[in-house]
């Protein structure tokens, strides 16, 4: 019980919070369909928002043990609790669900027509499952959300997607389950290794075998690179992002790439140390891979979707590159990092959304010289698009700095690949922004076009000022994970090496080999 | 001769539920009779009589009776069984109401009486201690579903499928003989406690015989709740069936085969369980593997649910392969939620169905926007038989894949999951088909309030034993104590 702070505020804040949504998703299902729906999920989302905000009011930012827990027995024949809390690693995303989800609802204002009752139940369930993934301290109640995005997505993809969503919806979901039904087993393992239980700070302080710690890792790491996603297992998200619908873009872009990162900071790392400190140079390498191949293919796309999408497998590079530097720095830019790239690359899908809404083209190459028919939407397109380069002042370039000095820490020459990621990141950024922005009107869509609306505009506002705090004040989220990262850091690193000789045999002897085999780097 | 001597009053107020359901049975069929008589009142009496059974059932539980001198042993496993046969036997009646009209017959009273003797059978199996009995049981069993397969006497499919269960049915029958036989040959005896001393004691006379006895029981069996390779006949019986018959055909044997197979070998084979643990383990890979990579190319949806209940079957074998307390109380579990899922689903494609259209995947584009709701369960169905949270799908295969981990299974479970995977595609399909693809044409003929509501019911029964499985898991867990 002494690392865990039961909640003391006056209600059971991560659960109303957690379940607010699922709640409206149950009450829209018997509302008439109509546009009060819309205007009902909206207060839905912005009510979860409120009544999440005193989280971060009443969190204490000296410790890193989990706060506002809440535990009841669930299904007691298994041995199995419901059991929710925060720490600094995951109090962060709540949020971004909650601002992102309330932005969702905002942008499928109009663009949504048919159905509108199944998207916003759909949009709500994805809302439950999300904070529910980074919330729960229980094994089970953790796998139980991770798998309820699955549907949800899949037919936000599938029934309000672009003309290839039916193969998009089908792949998306045949990737992440072959990663989960993976985790699934590493689950099912875990809980007898570790005692019969699923509770996650139970499991992470027993010193698992090497043996055992090696197997585990590489079947959470299914689940949780496909995720990511991490190279080469990335081709699922092109697809889904360019073929879901602008709301269903942001969720993936925004959220669910972050389950996977999160996956590695909640189990990987304090679970499996040993099997961490084995295999983080080929995961350095993977994630520079990723970075410099992301930024490549991205530098080649025609269609503006599919550009931002490639470029998620960059940035995701970075963020898998922080964490894995195993060290203080990186894995505080890391968590930046997925919040940033939350923030910026939800908003680029919102921007293209918009304009994808008015001409019904996604292509490149119909654009042109927007800067004089929109300029409002430019002026949008513009903070973001400099925010994604990493400019300085700008909330991805502290992300990208903690991280690559973090890299210089941990490997000089992976580092200096990365560095190479940023370049190349400048210039597909910069080049789609000369594209679309400036360079000639393009009379083909130039018709169609009309700036934005009110409603539009304050669907980016909220966007734009977290870009700005987060790049000038950065210590404001800094803060709230500074205590916990140290003791993750501690635990990677003081963990005690028990040799079970079986395994050690067989599977750490590879190991050693892999070791020995990127000495060199 | 006193006929006391042969059994006495506990006895046969044991057997009570089996002497009501006869009866109503064959009051059923004296009703026919009186032509006056309407299908719905027959079809009333038919499901008071299964409501006063499973009164009885559920009011005379208790920890363990020894009925007929050892031949029945009642407990709370025989008990959690009886009241699955009378629930499907139940809800298939609800569910065939106005069926059979549509597809050009009659509810006519030999349909709810065979329903009824199939039950029976079924609950003879699993309150059986004796493989006399158990082939009792399985033959009243088999004797009413090949003549339900082939209820519809104008059709041609399901007269070919009544044909070829019979065949099949009759040959796996030989084999089950033959090794109740040769076991008896080896043992002396049938009854599963004078098996089991006689192999503690070691007073076998051969344990070939045994070995092959085993074996040919196993292959019975297997035949019965389609295990592969001896599932073949399963996917046109179900396919020429009509499809309410098939609702009954993939669950209540489904569950009467397990059941007993489980009290078989935990009662009777346990101590030589090396001898045939390897088989369960080929059995179970091999049943979820075919099963599930031959669903994937159908085109009938009443073909690929019965390839998807062959790979359930598969999952199934993993729990007898585990057998004990927890993996047992899986099965029984993972039995319930199965069938209320292959229930719900096939009532929903009955009423898709019509005349002999209506069974194709392309059959059900743009269902969701005609009824949302029909369309919504199905979609809870599928995702709950391809075992995602938070359905009660995900908790049955998570019992069965935790209880087979405990024991080291580990290989089997991987093998499993990676059949999850598989699943997930065909499952799917029937939900892109609802939701995602253009409207074509949809048939649907027979959409009545009873079986709509019933319909919704299950579905929902589906998420909150997903949610809250823990009060049946309790009674699973209470019943598998029983099968020692």
């Amino acid at each position: 019980m002494e690392d865990i702070i039961i909640n003391n505020l006056d209600y059971p804040v991560l659960t109303v919070s957690t379940f607010l949504p699922m709640a409206g998703a149950l009450i829209i299902l018997f509302l008439k369909r109509g546009p009060f729906i819309k205007w009902f999920a909206l207060a839905t989302t912005v009510a979860t928002f409120i009544i999440s905000l005193p989280i971060y009011k009443y969190f204490d930012k000296t410790t890193y043990k989990m706060q506002f827990a809440e535990i009841y027995s669930w299904i007691p024949t298994w041995n199995i609790n419901y059991k929710v809390g925060v720490d600094g690693i995951s109090v962060l995303f709540i949020i971004l669900v909650t601002i992102l989800s309330i932005l969702c609802v905002s942008v499928s204002w109009k663009a949504i027509k048919e159905k509108t009752k199944e998207f916003y139940i759909s949009l709500l369930i994805m809302e439950t499952a999300m904070i529910g993934i980074f919330v729960s301290l229980n094994m089970f109640l953790f796998y139980l959300f991770w798998e309820l995005t699955l549907i949800p997505m899949f037919l936000l993809i599938g029934v309000w997607g672009g003309p290839q969503r039916i193969y998009a919806a089908l792949k998306f979901v045949l990737f992440m389950l072959a990663g989960s039904v993976l985790m699934l087993v590493g689950i099912i393992v875990l809980y007898y290794a570790g005692g019969k239980t699923f509770d996650i700070l139970e499991l992470s302080k027993v010193n698992y075998p090497v043996g055992t710690q090696l197997w585990l890792f590489l079947a959470f790491f299914a689940a949780f690179a496909v995720k990511m996603p991490m190279f080469p297992i990335h081709t699922w998200l092109p697809d889904a992002h360019t073929e879901a619908p602008t709301a269903g873009s942001v969720i993936l872009a925004g959220i669910l790439l972050k389950m996977g990162a999160y996956g590695f900071l909640r189990f990987s790392f304090p679970m499996f140390p040993h099997a961490v400190n084995v295999l983080f140079i080929p995961l350095l390498i993977l994630s520079v891979t990723a970075i410099i191949y992301g930024a490549y293919v991205t530098l080649m796309q025609k269609d503006m979707k599919r550009l931002i999408a490639y470029s998620s497998v960059s940035h995701m590079g970075f963020v898998t590159l922080g964490l894995f530097t195993l060290n203080q720095n990186g894995i505080e830019g890391g968590i930046l990092q997925m919040i940033n790239h939350g923030v910026i690359t939800g908003a680029l899908f919102l921007c293209v959304g918009m304009i994808y809404e008015r001409t019904h083209s996604r292509m490149i190459e119909d654009y042109g010289g927007l800067s004089k028919t929109v300029p409002i939407f430019i002026v949008f397109f513009s903070i973001f698009t400099l925010a994604a380069i990493g400019l300085p002042g700008m909330n991805a370039f502290v992300g990208e700095f903690l991280i690559i000095s973090g890299a210089f820490k941990a490997n000089m020459i992976i580092a200096a690949f990365s560095i190479l990621g940023v370049v190349l990141g400048a210039c597909y950024m910069v080049w789609l922004y000369y594209r679309v922005a400036l360079n000639e009107i393009n009379t083909t869509t130039q018709s169609s076009l009309v700036d934005l609306d009110l409603r539009e505009i304050a669907t980016l506002a909220p966007l734009v000022l977290l870009v700005l705090m987060i790049g000038l004040q950065p210590n404001i989220l800094l803060s709230y994970m500074h205590v916990s990262v140290e003791h993750l850091v501690e635990q990677l690193h003081n963990s005690i090496i028990l040799e079970d000789i079986n395994a050690y045999d067989t599977v750490s002897s590879i190991a050693e080999y892999i070791k020995a085999l990127f000495k060199w780097v | 001769m006193d006929i006391a001597q042969f059994f006495t009053s506990a006895d046969l107020f044991g057997i009570a539920p089996e002497i009501i359901l006869t009866i109503t049975a064959l009051s059923v069929l004296t009703l026919e009779m009186f032509h006056v008589f309407r299908s719905k009142i027959i079809l009333m009496v038919a499901a008071l009589g299964l409501l006063l059974a499973s009164s009885v059932v559920i009011n005379t539980i208790s920890d363990e009776r020894i009925l007929f001198g050892g031949m029945l042993i009642l407990s709370r496993y025989s008990a959690f069984f009886d009241s699955l046969y009378i629930f499907i036997g139940l809800i298939t009646l609800i569910f065939s109401h106005g069926y059979m009209e549509k597809r050009g017959g009659r509810t006519r009273g030999e349909y709810p009486a065979l329903i009824i003797f199939a039950v029976i059978g079924m609950m003879l199996m699993t309150r059986a201690n004796d493989l006399v009995i158990v082939f009792l049981g399985l033959e009243l069993l088999s004797l009413s579903l090949y003549v339900l397969v082939g209820f519809l006497r104008h059709d041609d499919l399901s007269n070919e499928s009544g044909l070829k269960y019979l065949l099949l049915g009759a040959f796996a029958t030989g084999f089950f003989l033959f090794g109740a036989a040769l076991t008896y040959g080896a043992t002396g005896t049938t009854n599963y406690s004078g098996i089991i001393l006689a192999i503690t004691n070691d007073t076998i006379l051969s344990s070939i015989y045994l070995s092959m006895g085993i074996g040919l029981l196993l292959i019975g069996f297997a035949f019965k709740v389609a295990l592969a390779p001896f599932h073949m006949w399963s996917p046109d019986v179900y396919q020429g069936a009509p499809t309410t018959v098939t609702g009954f055909l993939c669950t209540a044997p489904k569950a009467a085969g397990f059941g007993a197979l489980i009290i078989l070998f935990n009662r009777a084979f346990v101590e030589i369980h090396y001898q045939w643990q390897d088989i369960f383990w080929i059995l179970a890979a091999l049943t979820m593997t075919v099963g599930n990579i031959s669903a994937l190319v159908q085109s009938n949806v009443k073909r690929m649910l019965a390839f998807s209940s062959v790979s359930h079957a598969g999952f199934l074998v993993i729990g007898v392969l585990v057998l004990d307390e927890t993996s047992i109380s899986a099965v029984l579990f993972y039995l319930v939620v199965y069938s209320v899922i292959n229930l719900g689903a096939f009532a929903i494609v009955s009423s898709v169905e019509k005349e002999k259209e209506g069974l194709m995947f392309e059959d059900y584009r743009g269902l969701a926007a005609k009824h949302p709701w029909l369309s919504a369960a199905m979609t809870i169905f599928m995702i709950s038989l391809a075992g995602f949270p938070p359905t009660a799908g995900f908790v049955a295969k998570y019992g069965l894949l935790s209880a087979a981990v405990a024991k080291g299974y580990i290989g089997l479970v991987v093998i499993g999951v990676l059949n999850t995977l598989i699943s997930i595609y065909y499952y799917l399909r029937l939900v892109v088909n609802m939701y995602m693809q253009k409207e074509q044409r949809t048939i649907l003929s027979s959409y009545g309030m009873v079986s709509t509501g019933l319909i919704s019911i299950m579905a929902i029964l589906m998420i909150v034993l997903g949610i809250i499985p823990g009060y049946l898991l309790e009674i699973a867990a209470k019943a598998a104590i029983f099968t020692f």
